[in-house]
């Protein structure tokens, strides 16, 4: 079971968690200008990255809040976890 | 090809089995290849089959990244079906079932298909009017289902408890022609008829890059082992779609997830049929080894790593123990994952790309081992025609522009 470290509360077993998916996903302030490429790309098109990627989490049975995480979908480890509205972090060697 | 049969069983009998050979070459990367299929499970050996063996392309090669059939071909849990909602879908996973029903005649290749009958467990006012809706759609569409009391659901599994439990069983759909057949040999079959056709079967090789030339199209593959010309590829790579099609530079709607399931340790044959609940989320059948073979649903989030957490699993035996309180003393030996590529609308895309010579056949999610033969078979079509056959013409990338969904993922009405 991963242990994830939630920015509010600290670190806590998967079990507190739901997964929010890719992080960084705005929403188009102008849907109705879009091409049916770009909306279809906004709703439906995922990075899917073999490797490190930022991704969201909600600490459901916590605080409740969202956050994101880097992680390392080779390994399943996590880089970081930072809060919604920060940058994506640099990954670290 | 070496044939088996019983007379060459008694025949080679008598060198003690010391003459066979091979069942398929340890080919060589050529240089060039009229096709080249990215992907060595299932859909991919089975697509190189039937290119050689219905379209007579046999310059064809198979690049596997690890060994054939070690992805999720090696890993589910065995359920063959056909018993799904949509016009497109039931026409789809029939089209694999007919397929499965002479496979081994074909491939000389006992792929032990067992059609011993897939019960799908209605709990609720909702799961019965769902259930018998969806029997009906199937028979309309000559896909057999019907409908069983608890009673007769109890006769026909009796493992399975239908009262006292938190959700009591109202009621079954039962598709008798369904049952489940061994993962591995579906792989060694397909790969043993392909190698005698003349398909390279080549392991340990990793596409790494996909050429394409002036206008766009594809020229070649760049390989862990080199450099391979050709003017088609069929990927095939399952959870690794999204890896291989950003090398052509393409983007695609699929997520990869971890799927778990765990086998008991060997009893005596009492599980008669498979068994799947869509409401307490499990399903079960039982090898020919003797072990009951368990599955349910995927971790929560996207992973390569082919292994989940010990949680999710229990999700499921708690499921098996409140259905069958029989097994709830076995031991569980052995548990493993693979890595499911789910698609919104939790059907597959079998199609051309906008990259000439590129196609693409992926987004089988949790449910692509019931389709190998289908698959195979339409994916094989796709790439010698350049276009797809009615069967899979739906299944197309552009629908989730055009807003055509196939939308199983609402019709299976899983419980999360």
């Amino acid at each position: 079971m991963l242990l994830i470290a939630c920015p509010y509360c600290g670190q806590r077993p998967e079990v507190e968690f739901s997964y929010g998916g890719q992080a960084h996903l705005a929403r188009p302030p102008a849907p109705s200008e879009l091409t049916d490429d770009e909306w279809a790309a906004y709703l439906y098109r995922r990075d899917n990255i073999r490797g490190v990627q930022a991704e969201r989490w909600r600490h459901l049975h916590g605080c409740g809040r969202f956050f994101n995480a880097l992680r390392d979908t080779t390994t399943d480890r996590f880089l970081a976890t930072y809060r919604t509205g920060e940058p994506r972090p640099p990954e670290r060697a | 090809m070496q044939r088996f049969s019983a007379l060459a069983l008694l025949r080679r009998g008598l060198t003690a089995h010391r003459s066979w050979a091979p069942q398929w070459r340890r080919a060589q990367p050529q240089a060039a290849y009229d096709a080249v299929i990215c992907g060595g499970g299932g859909h991919g050996l089975g697509t190189a089959y039937y290119l050689a063996a219905e379209h007579g392309i046999k310059r064809v090669a198979v690049l596997e990244k690890g060994w054939i059939g070690g992805g999720n071909t090696g890993r589910n849990t065995t359920i063959i079906r056909s018993n799904y909602l949509f016009d497109e879908s039931a026409a789809l996973y029939d089209h694999a079932l007919k397929l499965w029903e002479s496979l081994s005649q074909r491939l000389n290749y006992n792929v032990m298909f067992s059609p011993r009958g897939v019960m799908m467990l209605a709990h609720s006012v909702h799961d019965v009017q769902v259930a018998r809706r969806h029997i009906h759609a199937n028979r309309a569409n000559g896909v057999d289902n019907e409908w069983l009391t608890p009673d007769q659901a109890r006769k026909f599994c009796p493992p399975l408890r239908t009262a006292g439990i938190r959700y009591p069983v109202l009621g079954a759909a039962l598709q008798r022609r369904g049952g489940t057949a061994r993962h591995d040999a579906v792989a060694w079959g397909y790969a043993r008829a392909a190698d005698a056709l003349g398909v390279d079967i080549i392991e340990n090789c990793e596409v790494t890059g996909i050429h394409r030339g002036t206008s766009g199209a594809v020229e070649a593959v760049e390989t862990s082992r080199g450099l391979i010309r050709t003017p088609k590829v069929g990927v095939a790579a399952a959870g690794h779609t999204s890896v291989v099609m950003r090398m052509a530079g393409l983007e695609l709607p699929l997520e990869s997830f971890p799927l778990q399931a765990l086998v008991s340790e060997p009893i005596k044959p009492i599980f008669p049929c498979v068994v799947m609940s869509n409401t307490i989320h499990a399903y079960i059948s039982q090898s020919d080894k003797g072990e009951l073979v368990i599955g349910a649903g995927t971790d929560a989030y996207i992973s390569y790593t082919q292994r989940g957490a010990l949680h999710i699993s229990n999700h499921a035996l708690a499921a098996i123990c409140e259905l069958f309180p029989m097994f709830r003393r076995l031991r569980m030996l052995r548990a493993w994952g693979g890595i499911v590529d789910v698609t919104p609308d939790r059907s597959p895309i079998i199609a051309k790309t906008p990259v000439p010579g590129l196609y693409v056949n992926c987004g089988w999610g949790t449910g692509g081992f019931k389709a190998t033969p289908g698959s195979a078979h339409l994916f094989a079509w796709t790439i010698a025609r350049d276009e797809p056959h009615p069967i899979n013409a739906p299944f197309t990338l552009e629908r989730f522009r055009d807003g055509h969904l196939i939308n199983e993922a609402a019709a299976a009405a899983v419980a999360h």
